[in-house]
């Protein structure tokens, strides 16, 4: 057990290590000098010089990377253009936003998505399962942006029952803050849950196919025994996986989300730096966002053979 | 009738329906602007924010654009980018996935290594990223979702072409002295098309989803050119005057989506008859 998670735990040291030039070589490709950003149109070539040596742009790039890569290693991210504040801070700040709406929006998606699948795949090509598809389908098909969009004109502007623009923190103010979380949160749920019950049918349908289930049956069993100690475990366990990525792109994804709700959350900070041209906000959203989603993966597949039996750690 | 092999009876009542929807779209995206007469950037002040009414069928836009126009040539930027970032993707991975699984050894590892980074990247955020560096544009937008959903592509090529390239009939080609080039093109290439053909109408989808994404983000296709993405980004401030602004621009989205969807899971079933049941 403890080689499986050492070994894997180990393997996504040079992922990040990848991920990390990766982004740092996308941020290089961005047209425009950083040091001429910095300091606007107006500065003195001199001036411009002595920044970049400052900033250490003069040196060969591997340098570059390697100088970079230390800073970062030590939670330095740099400090925003903009504002000249450090960014680390601010990721973490903006991230305790996003991450409150995700994960409430994903544990509640899991919660009326996996059952609803497996219900689904049990009474397959039933009425039921008819039903359960297409809706999921339907919501698979609808944009988070477009229903978010809709719900904010229906509730908050024709009936006026929620906030529109603006968030509050849950911990300033939990009663508040929960009346803005409603809508986003019910957007990502109702987007999300469409493609985990899809998942937990097809991986229920798979399973139940499987032998030993025809051999719980004819032991006796009840259906409910059959579907809950015999199938779940086995057949949760891929869902178990998309559930991992929903999560880790979420923090991507919700940039969108955070748009439509006016919320002060890491994707919108990400957007707003790429049209700031903040090159450092953007880096670190980037860095932040891609290891967070490393950091889920692993974990997911750490958890994995707890879910299932037949991964043996 | 028989397409890759499979026989054309099998594909089911919502397969039809969405093959349906998506031809509508895609004719709609072809023929629209050449049988409906009418510029998607005039201006006519009178039909500012108005609702759907005479000499404007789907009502006028903020500027008092014409709301029909604009949905029409939103459907064409739509396809067009849609198809042009999925050809980019396939076959782009196609190439890299047939050349890493079949030739096996460090160009393997080399390009397994780059995709897995890639793949190590939630697609919207290395999307957003590519934007940054491309700048808005249509161009910026099918290179930056081609790259980023490639490595999709290439994990799929790489296991099928692993899996072929120990069966008799690509041993038989090389005894036969045929080159790897040719092996890879006569024998391996053709193995791998139904796989993609799946994947490619899921990314289909995919692609018209973050396109529009983008667009509502204001890294996608640039005002005035209308997109159906950033139709919905600048009605936003007029939701409560003009809610047609809203629903129109996602609906369309949401109905080509469903097309895709609906069509993507027919082609599936079609090739795994297992989940039919």
């Amino acid at each position: 057990m403890l080689k499986f998670l050492l070994t894997r735990i180990a393997s996504a040291v040079p992922t990040l290590l990848i991920v990390t030039a990766a982004i740092f070589a996308l941020m290089r490709m961005i047209p425009g000098d950083p040091a001429v950003l910095m300091l606007g149109d107006m500065a003195q070539p001199g001036q411009v010089e002595e920044l970049r040596q400052r900033m250490g742009l003069d040196q060969p790039l591997p340098i570059q990377f390697v100088t970079w890569l230390g800073k970062v290693l030590s939670g330095d991210f740099g400090q925003s253009i903009a504002t000249g504040e450090p960014v680390l801070p601010l990721i973490f700040e903006r991230f305790g936003v996003s991450a409150s709406v995700v994960l409430i929006a994903v544990v509640l998606a899991s919660v009326i998505a996996v059952p609803a699948g497996m219900i689904a795949a049990w009474r397959q090509n039933s009425l039921g399962d008819v039903a359960i598809v297409g809706t999921a389908t339907l919501m698979l098909s609808v944009p988070s942006f477009w229903l978010g969009l809709m719900l904010l004109t229906v509730f908050g502007l024709w009936l006026g029952w929620l906030p529109v623009v603006g968030y509050v923190s849950l911990a300033d103010d939990p009663t508040a803050g929960l009346l803005y979380l409603i809508m986003p949160v019910l957007t990502l749920v109702m987007v999300e849950a469409g493609a985990i019950t899809r998942m937990a049918r097809a991986s229920t349908i798979e399973v139940a196919r499987l032998e030993y289930i025809t051999h719980a049956r004819a032991k006796g069993l009840s259906e409910r025994a059959v579907m809950w100690r015999h199938a779940f475990r086995n057949a949760f366990a891929p869902t178990w996986t998309l559930i991992g990525l929903i999560l880790g792109s979420l923090l991507a994804n919700i940039a969108v989300t955070e748009t439509v709700f006016t919320i002060p959350g890491l994707g919108r900070m990400l957007i707003d730096g790429i049209f700031a041209r903040d090159y450092p906000v953007v880096q670190g959203c980037m860095l932040f966002i891609a290891f967070i989603y490393v950091a889920v993966n692993l974990l997911v597949d750490l958890i994995y053979p707890l879910l299932d039996p037949r991964v043996a750690a | 009738m028989s397409v890759l092999g499979l026989s054309l009876p099998r594909l089911r009542l919502n397969g039809l329906l969405g093959m349906g929807i998506l031809t509508t779209v895609v004719l709609v995206a072809i023929l629209g602007p050449v049988l409906v007469s009418g510029d998607p950037l005039a201006l006519d002040f009178r039909a500012r924010l108005m609702g759907p009414g005479p000499g404007h069928p789907l009502g006028g836009d903020e500027f008092g654009r014409d709301v029909m126009m604009r949905l029409i040539h939103g459907a064409r930027t739509s396809i067009w980018i849609a198809f042009f970032t999925t050809c980019f993707a396939i076959l782009s991975g196609l190439v890299v996935g047939i050349l890493a699984g079949f030739l096996r050894g460090w160009t393997d590892r080399v390009l397994m290594m780059f995709n897995d980074a890639l793949l190590a990247f939630p697609g919207l955020l290395l999307a957003l990223g590519f934007m940054a560096v491309f700048g808005a544009s249509r161009h910026g937008i099918i290179i930056a979702l081609g790259l980023a959903y490639m490595p999709a592509v290439v994990r799929v090529v790489r296991g099928t072409v692993l899996s072929l390239r120990e069966r008799e009939f690509v041993e038989a080609s090389r005894v036969m002295g045929n080159s790897e080039a040719v092996t890879m093109m006569r024998h391996i290439l053709p193995n791998c098309l139904a796989p993609v053909t799946v994947l490619a109408t899921t990314m289909f989808g995919w692609v018209i989803l973050a396109e529009s994404a983008l667009s509502f983000l204001g890294l996608g296709v640039p005002p005035p050119e209308p997109s159906w993405g950033n139709m919905l980004s600048t009605a936003r401030p007029y939701a409560a005057q003009a809610p047609h602004l809203i629903l129109l621009p996602g609906l369309c989205i949401s109905i080509t989506l469903l097309g895709v969807n609906m069509f993507g899971d027919a082609i599936r079933d079609w090739l795994d008859p297992k989940m039919q049941g």
